[in-house]
């Protein structure tokens, strides 16, 4: 096939629109962008803040951060999350650490060289502005933090203790334990309810967004099912912020919660706000691999294990069954210090990712062979594993050094399998872990639907196509205690908007659309269930999606999207009420959206002809079997636009304009 | 509740204290009764400072205060518990609570049941099994303890006792702010064994010595 | 495997509820105790039953989302050789043919919404009524302004890890919140930052907490050892203490 036929083939399913370029960040020197906007930014009088609605959805470290801050400055703020308490958005699971250019290490780290990493670490597909304010406020977010009271590690000076984390030479990755997550957003969630209490923010929890309501062009409000009685109700406000995450559980298998979902974001995409980047998800390397048909989620375990471990499979397939600890040294392959000898076992993450998929393809792998697709749509059982061996580690370090090290990992890894780390090589095998896509958004964190912004996770903004280990933290708080809330108040002074009540045409039209979507969900009464289909998509974007595509997979793929999502349409089977908790319908609801939405990635994922970051197309790789990218034609944010069911999207190119930093292939051999 | 139970457990070391003074003689334990009761010659305790006779009546009433404050501290506790817990599970498995942390509460009130029946019995000498009511304290113990059956009662009265004090003990020091450690705690609980053992055993010496008449003259 | 469940099956807030007995075949001891509820959920739903509600969301033991009473026991603890939270507990834990009796929380601040879901949001009212540090955004000092000794800093990160999950109370024979009230006093009361507002916060987070419909503290113990984050019973011993300090400090009332 011709490049030609092959541009061809891609195009076939959208159409180009006009580009699009980021009209907020302020000309000048990078280091005096982020001032100049703040100075620029029209201001909302203290006085006048309670008069202005903020709707904010999510309670992660975007969105509780956010409306805690909003709350204290002064603005009335409802803030919805699904679960029953703020406290569990999934930033809670984050284990890692978060970066910051503190340079407490007196290590040459500045605001500078994060700023050039994260570009980097995104293969040079992230918008520079936006990664140099993330670098800028890193700082201030440590502070706050620490005066919140969560207890990062300290030295026995009783100053904070840093380590090096992601691949950087530099030691700027605070951490509080494994838990880095949890500490911050429960930080987050304190200062949340200190705002409750101080009546400035409501929350309202086990709440759903289902539709955004935009009127006269602006989003207004959006509309909500409380998930206790099934009530579809409006809520009013003069912006609407979304902090709602990423959409990794369209691989159904993934790190994510089981809860975590692309509605509210699908919802906007649909009422107009352009979609960045969809096909670039992480993929992380060392989860613990899948133990059969009943998996529901999978678990990550930190990758610093690969510091110490070494990762191999056997020679022969014909070993696979046999006890590792059997199979002689000669007969192992420890393939990534064969195929990486300078990096070993710590090549960064979408490589380790994508040769443990292609032992596991040559039927190397190992553990329980698990049900899939080939690539030809036939079904086949596949042993998807590799072993992360410590026996060396072990034999140098001593047993109690290793668990010094590793040792709530190796219990974790205890708990869920069974089986001893300690004894026996641990199994792992690559997972969906984050989203880097996400609805495209200004410098102001603002989406191409006026008053709706879009924070964290949710947006596709500073990651690019691949995102460094600890920084989704920082970008979640940056996003949530210093971006938005100063720059949501230029948008705001023009505020407040005209009131609207539930009998405003837009908002009926809203109310009535999401009230139909439930009751036809629940009107289909076919005979397969929810969790069925959603496997099902997740087998189809996980072999055609997942970590190598190319043209003809993804074709293939959006074909059998499509006669899934027609299939679901006809003979789902949604049991219960509408007027109760009821969790089947809860995620019919959300599983409906991954299904367009797992369409929209393909589209993406087919017509960005190249490798990048977490985006790798067999087609486009060196001579060596590396990533590829092609800056010339793809140094581009794809932003898609809704035209309608079954309709074609409207790609808008934002080009990439790099003035700080060059361009460089990454290189590992 | 601490405080009040602390205060508790105080009295009945003292008691107990009293108690065995009955193994030095009738006459030394006859003494130290009457001079609780301010009841001698020569006075009593804390005489000349209270008039003759006031400081029981004072400490009587100090101790029913505590009593009662005690008891209406674990009244609203058990209401608060009542309402705390709601509805009951089907299948319960408990995995550290001790056997006198359970009793607390109906073992509480088998203990002021059996404490009305002590005082009616040696206070104000209404039931009087083998002693007559002239008798002096000595023969009033000698007389009750020959008779099996209050022997029975007493045991039961001491083990009922000393449950509640092997977890009062401990959970009085715990609120108290006394356990915040792991060391603490193992420590709160092994003197909360030693005082209810210590109890029980200082209490039952005399008892049993007069039932089986050994060093009693 | 082969196991029978028997769940408690509640409709709504004020329905009546029962426990329902249901067989379920083919079990995994590699499934976890959720992905086993998934598995007896997809059986219901292809007999047209409406399957069991039961709240969950990490499924990693982090989120404090899950949680029910197993064999007597909250998050299955007696079953379990390690604390663990209700996702964490696996199949293997159990025996073949095994009866598993499965309940909500029980707990009067904890009214059951359905069948296994519960209402937690009494402890959202406990941390709001003080369990957080007075700082607004962007007026902090540096981070290394103020030195925390490391092993206050320690004690007050094992006190941090608490998920809010509501085992304590749900083990509790009192229906107590004090496990959870006393990890956020001990978190913060360990830390520099948390000194201002200690006496203040210990006062009304305690009231916070009777207010709240949750049972007195009797030093029992069953919190802490059904505890998947293993707060010890020592951060009880700690509320106490502030909380007699307090009454000598002028905050509050």
């Amino acid at each position: 096939m011709s490049a030609t036929e092959t541009r061809d083939a891609a195009s076939s399913y959208f159409t180009v629109g006009a580009e699009i370029h980021d009209s907020k960040a302020p000309a000048g020197p990078i280091e005096r962008k982020w001032q100049t906007r703040q100075f620029e930014a029209k201001l909302v009088n203290p006085a006048n803040r309670r008069k202005l609605t903020v709707i904010m959805v999510g309670t992660g470290l975007a969105g509780g951060a956010a409306a805690a801050t909003l709350g204290e400055a002064g603005y009335n703020v409802l803030n919805f999350c699904y679960q029953d308490s703020p406290r569990r958005a999934h930033s809670i699971a984050a284990q890692g650490g978060i970066n910051a250019a503190k340079n407490y290490r007196n290590d040459n780290d500045s605001v500078q060289r994060l700023f050039y990493d994260t570009v980097k670490g995104g293969d040079y597909r992230a918008r520079e502005t936006n990664v140099y304010r993330l670098a800028e406020v890193s700082a201030n977010i440590i502070d706050q933090c620490v005066a919140q009271g969560v207890p990062f590690a300290r030295e026995y000076g009783g100053l904070l203790d840093t380590r090096s984390f992601g691949g950087v030479q530099v030691q700027r990755t605070f951490y509080a334990r494994g838990q880095t997550g949890q500490q911050l957003l429960i930080g987050a969630y304190q200062a949340l309810e200190r705002q409750v209490k101080a009546g400035t923010v409501q929350m309202h929890t086990r709440h759903e967004m289902v539709e955004l309501i935009v009127v006269d062009g602006r989003a207004r409000g959006i509309v909500t099912r409380d998930m206790v009685t099934g009530a579809v109700e409006p809520w009013f406000g003069d912006a609407v912020v979304l902090a709602t995450g990423g959409y990794g559980n369209v691989f159904f298998l993934s790190t994510n919660a089981m809860g975590c979902n692309v509605t509210a974001n699908w919802r906007a995409h649909r009422k107009g706000a352009y979609f960045g980047n969809p096909c670039y998800t992480q993929i992380h390397p060392t989860c613990i691999p899948v133990h059969g048909d009943t998996q529901s989620k999978l678990t990550l375990m930190s990758e610093s294990l690969r510091n110490d471990g070494r990762i191999w499979v056997p020679k022969q397939a014909e070993d696979c069954d046999k006890d590792p600890r059997q199979i002689p040294e000669q007969d192992r392959d420890y393939y990534l210090e064969r195929i990486y000898p300078a990096f070993g076992n710590l090549v960064p993450r979408d490589i380790a990712s994508r040769q443990a998929k292609n032992v596991c393809d040559e039927g190397r792998g190992v553990g329980p062979a698990v049900a899939e697709v080939d690539h030809d749509g036939n079904p086949r059982h596949v042993r998807r594993g590799v072993y992360l061996d410590f026996s060396d580690a072990i034999g140098r370090l001593g047993r109690d050094a290793v668990a010094a090290r590793y040792g709530n990992l190796f219990d974790m890894y205890a708990q869920i399998t069974g089986e001893n780390p300690y004894e026996t090589p641990m199994r792992i095998y690559p997972a969906v872990h984050y989203a880097m896509g996400g609805l495209w958004v200004d410098y102001d964190l603002m989406s191409s639907i006026p008053g709706l912004y879009v924070t964290g996770e949710a947006n596709f903004s500073d990651h690019g196509a691949n995102r460094l280990g600890a920084s989704a933290l920082m970008q979640g708080l940056s996003d949530g205690y210093f971006v938005l809330p100063n720059t949501i108040n230029d948008y705001l002074a023009s505020g407040p908007f005209p009131a609207i009540d539930p009998s405003h045409p837009e908002a009926a039209e809203a109310v009535e659309s999401a009230q139909a979507r439930i009751d036809r969900l629940l009107s289909v009464k076919g005979s397969r269930s929810v969790d069925s289909f959603h496997k099902e998509l997740g087998t189809i974007m996980w072999e055609y999606c997942g970590m190598e595509r190319n043209e003809r997979g993804l074709m293939t793929a959006i074909e059998k999207i499509r006669d899934l999502r027609q299939q679901f349409w006809n003979d789902v089977k949604v049991t219960g009420r509408s007027q109760d908790l009821n969790q089947a319908l809860e995620r019919a609801g959300r599983l409906a959206d991954f299904m367009e939405l797992a369409e929209l990635m393909c589209v993406d994922a087919l017509h960005r002809r190249e490798s990048c970051g977490g985006h790798f197309r067999s087609e486009s790789q060196t001579e060596d079997g590396e990533a590829l990218r092609h800056d010339d034609e793809f140094a581009y944010v794809a932003a898609w636009e809704y035209t309608g069911e079954g309709a074609k999207p409207i790609l808008h190119r934002e080009p990439l304009v790099y003035e700080f930093i060059e361009l460089k292939q990454r290189s590992y051999k | 509740m601490a405080i009040t139970g602390l205060i508790l457990i105080a009295f009945l070391v003292m008691h107990m204290f009293g108690n065995l003074k009955m193994f030095i003689g009738a006459e030394a334990y006859n003494h130290y009764a009457e001079w609780l009761k301010g009841a001698l010659e020569s006075g009593g305790i804390l005489e000349p400072l209270l008039p003759h006779g006031w400081f029981i009546w004072i400490f009587r009433a100090f101790m029913l205060a505590c009593l009662i404050l005690h008891i209406y501290c674990a009244a609203k506790v058990w209401a608060a518990s009542l309402r705390g817990r709601g509805s009951r599970y089907v299948s319960v498995t408990r995995r550290e609570q001790t056997v006198s942390a359970r009793l607390m509460r109906w073992g509480g009130i088998a203990l002021a049941l059996l404490l009305i029946f002590h005082i009616l019995m040696f206070t104000t000498k209404t039931i009087r099994p083998g002693f007559e009511a002239s008798d002096d304290p000595y023969s009033m113990f000698v007389g009750a303890f020959g008779n099996w059956w209050v022997l029975a009662a007493y045991i039961v009265f001491m083990l009922v006792v000393c449950l509640h004090v092997r977890h009062g003990f401990w959970s009085a020091f715990t609120t108290l702010g006394g356990n915040v450690s792991p060391q603490a705690r193992t420590i709160l609980n092994a003197l909360a064994y030693f005082v209810a053992a210590l109890i029980f055993v200082g209490f039952m010496l005399p008892p049993v010595a007069v039932f089986l008449n050994l060093g009693v003259n | 495997m082969r196991i029978k469940l028997r769940i408690w099956r509640q409709a709504g807030p004020d329905a009546p509820g029962a426990m329902q007995t249901y067989q379920l075949d083919n079990v995994s001891e590699k499934m976890s105790f959720l992905e086993m509820l998934d598995m007896l959920n997809e059986q219901l739903t292809a007999q047209d039953i409406e399957p069991v509600a039961f709240d969950h969301d990490c499924r990693e033991g982090i989120c404090g989302m899950c949680g029910v009473v197993i064999d007597g026991s909250a998050h299955g603890r007696y079953n379990s050789a390690v604390p663990t939270t209700t996702c964490q507990l696996h199949m293997r834990s159990f025996a073949d043919g095994a009866v598993i009796d499965v309940e909500p929380w029980r707990a009067g601040a904890f009214p059951v919404i359905k069948d296994l879901v519960v209402d937690r949001k009494a402890f959202d009212r406990v941390i709001q009524a003080g369990g957080y540090i007075s700082v607004n955004t962007g007026s902090a000092p540096d981070a290394h302004a103020t030195p925390a000794p490391k092993r206050q800093s320690e004690k007050a990160f094992d006190n941090a890890t608490c998920i809010g999950c509501g085992a304590c109370v749900a083990a509790c024979p009192n229906g107590s919140g004090m496990l959870f009230t006393s990890a956020k006093i001990t978190h913060l009361a360990m830390l520099p930052q948390g000194q201002p507002e200690r006496a203040l916060r210990v006062k009304a987070m305690v009231a916070a907490h009777d207010a709240a419909g949750f049972g007195g503290c009797t030093n029992i113990g069953e919190c802490a050892s059904v505890c998947p984050k293993q707060i010890p019973l020592a951060s009880i011993g700690q509320l106490n203490r502030d909380l007699i300090a307090s009454l000598f400090k002028g905050d509050g009332k």
